[in-house]
Formats: structure tokens, C-alpha cells, sequence
């Protein structure tokens, strides 16, 4: 298969006063396109660093970025701002979805950003809205659901834009063993039935264990 | 690419109680500037229509007012013998030297004395106010010490109701009736016959000269004839100019006054507003990073806000301009610093001061959200997003 994701000599370091703190340190990395990665690491490794990297929210202090041919860390903000919105869907521990907006309107803000006419937008919300099998909760305010239910919302959202990438830091992280494995059953299906790539965060092993690929972060460098 | 308005305006619905508050505070200051500017317009039209279109008003060159005017008999008879004067159907000449005097009434309210104008007319100077209507009791007969009184004069000033005898010009003088003038500037008068005023007065000339053009296009050449006669020292003035000039120092103190009246009230309700969209955007750190991480751009974000703030002034300046609307039933009595005779009014909501307000609002929207919206604008998406 062909990389999705090439990653050569990324380094990520931060500054505290005077004082440089590396994070992450001339790391390489490939992900296949349709490949499910699970990113594990104690605390404080870097995962959230480097998925933040590869998903176009953070830039690399040196090295370069490659999805799908794109080097994102040459691109401007507002040209990353419009390559996120098509190429990257996230799903974060806490959902993240705007508390004012039902479910359905969470789930059409991507569509916000593209040219889809009102009825274009319905249709796509209600198919993805039916996929994560929400469908009669579309009208509920994310308070209305359960944790569970949000981050169904939240997975929802990320599909709409239907992006080949889908990142997720720590998904399950706030949900109980029965919700997370639903969860996990879901992006489970999103890679196999809709060919997504995942890279998902996670410190749980069971969470892992779903994945294809397991990778390990240790002080801001891979180890097999 | 813009955040939806439907998500900026459900988040100011879900903070009602803020939004209401701030809202509250741009609306006092809306409703203070509305008002003063109400006030003016209010005055301003009120003397305005106080004049007829095609009327002209003659008074002694340099006054601005009648009672500082006097006109000689002799040159009155000038002004008489013009041939422009329109004539009625009965054929009385639409012409009518009149006195104008104050006289000191205490006001209903206060007991605190006011100067009213007193008017001498005549039959001609009635036709000429077709707008002055008797609501009450009679005209006054000409050749007797009778009076009528117009409606705010009734209603605020003591002794001066029908039947009642009012002492001034070394006389005793008895109201028969009462008139409505449509509200303008004659609402405030006091009128009785032109000669029995300059004797009661002791006065040998007359304070103005009012007549009707027979052709209202002549006015200019009239103007000119009358202004240019050497026996003369006049000015002419079309009617209504005459009394729209009357309102001028008034109606644009009120309007400086008030003005910055509410621009100083307005840098509270714009530092509230700063507050109230600076919490927003404190409580709403992570939404930014998701609206961020979702691809909406740094402007999406600057405007999302500043729409939020402007939204706010819009609630606020409605609300202002709502509130003020309910002047429009009060009437108030002053006393022009330029006539120094009391006028009544109402406050008069135009057009160009609902605008005026609403941009007022606007605009305190906008100042109070920019540095809040910025930043909103500013921020890292990795450091929004670690608020959650
Ligand atoms: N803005 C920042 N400024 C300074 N240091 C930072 C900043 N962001 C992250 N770090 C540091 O970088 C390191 C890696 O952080 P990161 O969030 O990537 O870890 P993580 O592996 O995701 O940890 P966790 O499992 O706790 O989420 C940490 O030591 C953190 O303190
Ligand atoms: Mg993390």
C-alpha cells in the first residue's frame, strides 16, 4: 500500500524561558493509506504532540509532514486551514462539540466550510447521523446525550467532510469499558467499511488492540 | 467561509441573563441618546409647523425675535401698501400687524413663574393661522379686554383656564376661550385684539407684521422690494423659516448637550460589553479550537465574535429605541433661550434617529467586541483545544 503519512526527522521542541524542551526528537514515521494505528506512550511522551503534528494543528519545530504528497508544514494557516477541512477529521477525549448546536447541527458545522447547498447538507448529516445510529436523537443539545452518545456525534462530524485521515486522541478516555468498546466498534467499521485511516492516541491496551499497528512513544521517540 | 449566525446568536440566547444585563446598559445609554435627539426634533418640528408656507413674517432688520422687533406705524403702512398681499373671499386683506409682548405666569407644576407670549391679532391674523382652532368657550371680540388661551397654556400655566381673569399691561383681562393650535409653537400663546394691546401696552408700533402672499413664487422679489426700501429698516422671512431659525440654539444645544451626555454614558456600556464578550470568549476557549481544528480560519473567528457583539448592541439599541418611543406621549414645556418665551413640545421619533440610535448601538457593539474578538483571533489551536 501506499504511505499515507511520511514523516522524516520531525523534531518538536518548546520553549520555557531560556530553557529548550525537546518533545519530540528527529522522529521518522510512515502510515499506509486505510492503515489503523494506535499511538501508546506514558504520559507526557508526546502522543498528543505529535498527533496535533500530523493532523495540521501544531507546527514542527524541524523536519517535514507528508500526507498524501502535501508537505502541511510549508502550507500558510489559512491553506492548512482549508486542508484540515477536507483532508482530516478529529474525534477528541471530550468530544468537543459546541454545546449551543443540536446534534445535527454539530455534525453539518464542516459542512459550513464547503459549497453544499442546505439540502445537500441534510442529506449527508442524516447519512452520517444514521451511521453512527443517532438518528432520532439529531435534534438533541449535546447535554441531552450521554457520553457515549456525544462522541458518536463527535465521530459523526469527523466523517462529514468524508476525509481520508481521522485522528482521535485518547476517544475513549472519558467513557466506561461497555461505551469504549462501542466506540471503538465504530472506528473499527470506519476503517474497514469506509477505508478511513486512523491514528488514534490511547493508553488503554484493550483500545489498542483493535488497531492494525501498535506504536510506542518514549520520550519523543518511536520505539518498536 | 463563516460560522454560522445561528450558532453566535443561541450562544448569546444561552447566556440570557449576561446578555441581558449588557444589553440593559447599551439600551440606557440608546434610550438617553434617542431622547435628546427626540427633544430636538421634537422642538424643531413643533416650530416649524408653527409657520405657514406661503406666509411672511416682517420684522425689524437684526431681530430674531418679535418681541425684540418693532416696526414704526408709518412703516407699517409701507408694508401695507403692497400689492402682493392676497385678499379673501370676503375681501379682507390677508395682512395682520400684531404686538407681541411676554408676561410672567406661574407654571401649574412648579408655581415657578414662566414667560408666556402674548400676541395681539387681528381678523386677518386668524385667517392667516388656519391651523389655531377653538376647542373651548369663544372667540375674543375685538375692541374689549378678552382673551383666548391655547392648549398648553391651559393646561400648564395657573389662573389662565377659561373664565379666569389674568392681570397684566395695567389691565384685567378674561379668557373666553381656549384653542388648539396643532401643536405648534401658538399652543404656547396667549392672544387678544392688536389695538386694545398696544394701549393696554402703551406701545406706538407693532412688533411684526404677518401677511399671505398672493403668489407664493413672488416671495424673493418681495423680499427684495421690502428689504431695499430706503424708508424701511426691515427684514422679510417666509413664515416657516421664521420659526424653524427660532428652534436652531435650542434644538442644537439639546442635541450637543445630549450627545455627550451619552457619549461619556456610552464608554460604560462599551467596557461592559468588553467584559461580557471577553468572559465569552474565556468560557468558549476550546469551542474556539474545535471551530479552529475544524478549518474555520482566524477572520471566521474575528467575526464570529465581533457579530456576537454586534448582535448584542442590536438587542441593546431595540431595546433603547423601544423604550424611548414611549416619550413620544409626553409633551414638555421650556423656555426657548432665544424667544425667552416658554414653548411646549413633544418628543418626535424620526426616521433619522431610529438610524442614529442603531448605529449608536452598533457601534458600541463593535468597540466593546474588537479586543475581545481579537482575542478569539489570536489564539493557538493546540493551546484553545488544552482548555477543554
Ligand atoms: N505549549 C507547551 N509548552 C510547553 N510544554 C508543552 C506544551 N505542550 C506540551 N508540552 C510538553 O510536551 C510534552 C508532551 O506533551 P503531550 O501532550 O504531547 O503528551 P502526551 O503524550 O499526549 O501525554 P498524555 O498522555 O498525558 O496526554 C509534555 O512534557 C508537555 O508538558
Ligand atoms: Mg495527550
Amino acid at each position: 500500500m501506499t504511505p499515507l503519512v511520511v514523516i522524516e526527522g520531525l523534531s518538536k521542541y518548546y520553549l520555557r524561558g531560556d530553557q529548550v524542551i525537546p518533545v519530540l526528537v528527529d522522529l521518522s514515521l510512515e502510515v499506509a493509506e486505510g492503515e489503523y494505528v494506535a499511538l501508546m506512550g506514558p504520559s507526557g511522551s508526546g502522543k498528543s504532540t505529535l498527533l496535533n503534528l500530523i493532523a495540521g494543528i501544531d507546527k514542527p519545530s524541524s523536519g517535514t509532514i507528508r500526507i498524501g504528497g502535501i508537505d502541511i508544514a510549508a502550507l500558510s494557516d489559512a491553506e492548512l486551514a482549508l486542508w484540515r477541512s477536507i483532508n482530516v477529521g478529529f474525534v477528541f477525549q471530550f468530544y468537543n462539540l459546541m454545546p449551543v448546536l443540536t446534534a445535527f447541527g454539530n455534525v453539518e458545522l464542516p459542512l459550513q466550510l464547503t459549497t453544499l447547498s442546505r439540502p445537500e447538507r441534510r442529506e449527508r448529516v442524516e447519512a452520517a447521523l444514521a451511521l453512527v445510529g443517532l438518528t432520532d436523537r439529531a435534534m438533541h443539545l449535546p447535554n441531552e446525550l450521554s457520553g457515549g452518545q456525544q462522541q458518536r456525534v463527535a465521530i459523526a462530524r469527523a466523517l462529514i467532510t468524508d476525509p481520508t485521515l481521522i485522528v482521535a486522541d485518547e476517544p475513549t478516555g472519558d467513557l466506561d469499558r461497555a461505551t469504549a468498546q462501542e466506540i471503538l466498534g465504530l472506528l473499527g467499521r470506519l476503517n474497514d467499511e469506509l477505508g478511513k485511516t486512523i491514528i488514534m492516541v490511547t493508553h488503554d491496551p484493550k483500545a489498542a488492540e483493535t488497531a492494525h499497528r501498535l506504536v510506542h512513544l518514549e520520550k519523543g521517540e518511536l520505539v518498536a | 467561509m463563516a460560522v454560522p449566525i445561528g450558532y453566535i446568536a443561541r450562544n448569546l440566547v444561552a447566556r440570557r441573563l449576561t446578555t441581558a444585563l449588557t444589553a440593559g446598559g447599551m439600551a440606557l445609554v440608546v434610550y438617553v441618546f434617542a431622547t435628546v435627539l427626540m427633544l430636538a426634533a421634537g422642538l424643531r418640528a413643533t416650530l416649524v409647523s408653527t409657520g405657514q408656507p406661503d406666509n411672511v413674517v416682517v420684522i425689524r432688520r437684526g431681530s430674531v425675535t418679535e418681541v425684540q422687533s418693532g416696526i414704526s406705524r408709518d412703516q407699517a403702512s409701507v408694508v401695507e401698501s403692497l400689492p402682493d398681499i392676497a385678499v379673501a373671499g370676503d375681501g379682507m386683506r390677508l395682512i395682520s400687524k400684531e404686538s407681541v409682548v411676554l408676561i410672567s405666569l406661574p407654571k401649574r407644576s412648579t408655581g415657578k413663574p414662566g414667560n408666556v407670549t402674548v400676541r395681539g391679532v387681528t381678523a386677518a391674523g386668524l385667517e392667516l393661522r388656519p391651523q389655531v382652532k377653538l376647542v373651548a368657550g369663544r372667540m375674543f371680540h375685538p375692541g374689549t379686554s378678552e382673551i383666548v388661551v391655547g392648549r398648553a397654556i391651559a393646561t400648564g400655566f395657573r389662573g389662565a383656564q377659561l373664565d379666569d381673569t389674568l392681570r397684566f399691561g395695567s389691565r384685567e383681562w378674561t379668557v373666553v376661550g381656549e384653542f388648539d393650535a396643532g401643536r405648534t409653537g401658538f399652543d404656547s400663546e396667549i392672544w387678544g385684539d392688536a389695538t386694545q394691546m398696544l394701549q393696554a401696552f402703551r406701545r406706538n408700533g407693532y412688533s411684526s407684521i404677518v401677511f399671505k402672499l398672493a403668489d407664493p413664487d413672488r416671495f424673493d422679489a418681495v423680499k427684495t422690494e421690502l428689504e431695499s426700501d430706503p424708508r424701511l429698516t426691515i427684514e422679510a422671512k417666509r413664515e416657516r423659516q421664521f420659526y424653524a431659525d427660532q428652534s436652531q440654539a435650542l434644538a442644537s444645544f439639546i442635541r450637543v448637550l445630549g450627545t455627550g451626555i451619552s457619549i461619556i454614558f456610552s464608554i460604560g456600556a462599551v467596557i461592559g460589553a468588553a467584559i461580557t464578550m471577553y468572559a465569552s470568549v474565556a468560557s468558549r476557549t476550546a469551542e474556539i479550537g474545535t471551530l479552529r481544528a475544524l478549518g474555520f480560519r482566524r477572520s471566521a473567528v474575528l467575526i464570529a465574535f465581533l457579530t456576537e457583539a454586534l448582535l448584542l448592541g442590536l438587542v441593546g439599541g431595540i431595546a433603547g429605541l423601544v423604550a424611548a418611543s414611549f416619550m413620544q406621549a409626553v409633551t414638555i414645556s421650556t423656555t426657548n433661550f432665544q424667544t425667552f418665551a416658554e414653548i411646549a413640545f413633544s418628543f418626535a421619533l424620526t426616521p433619522a434617529i431610529v438610524a442614529a440610535s442603531l448605529a449608536f448601538a452598533l457601534g458600541m457593539g463593535l468597540v466593546g467586541g474588537f479586543l475581545p474578538a481579537a482575542r478569539a483571533a489570536r489564539m493557538k489551536i493546540v493551546d484553545a483545544l488544552r482548555a477543554a
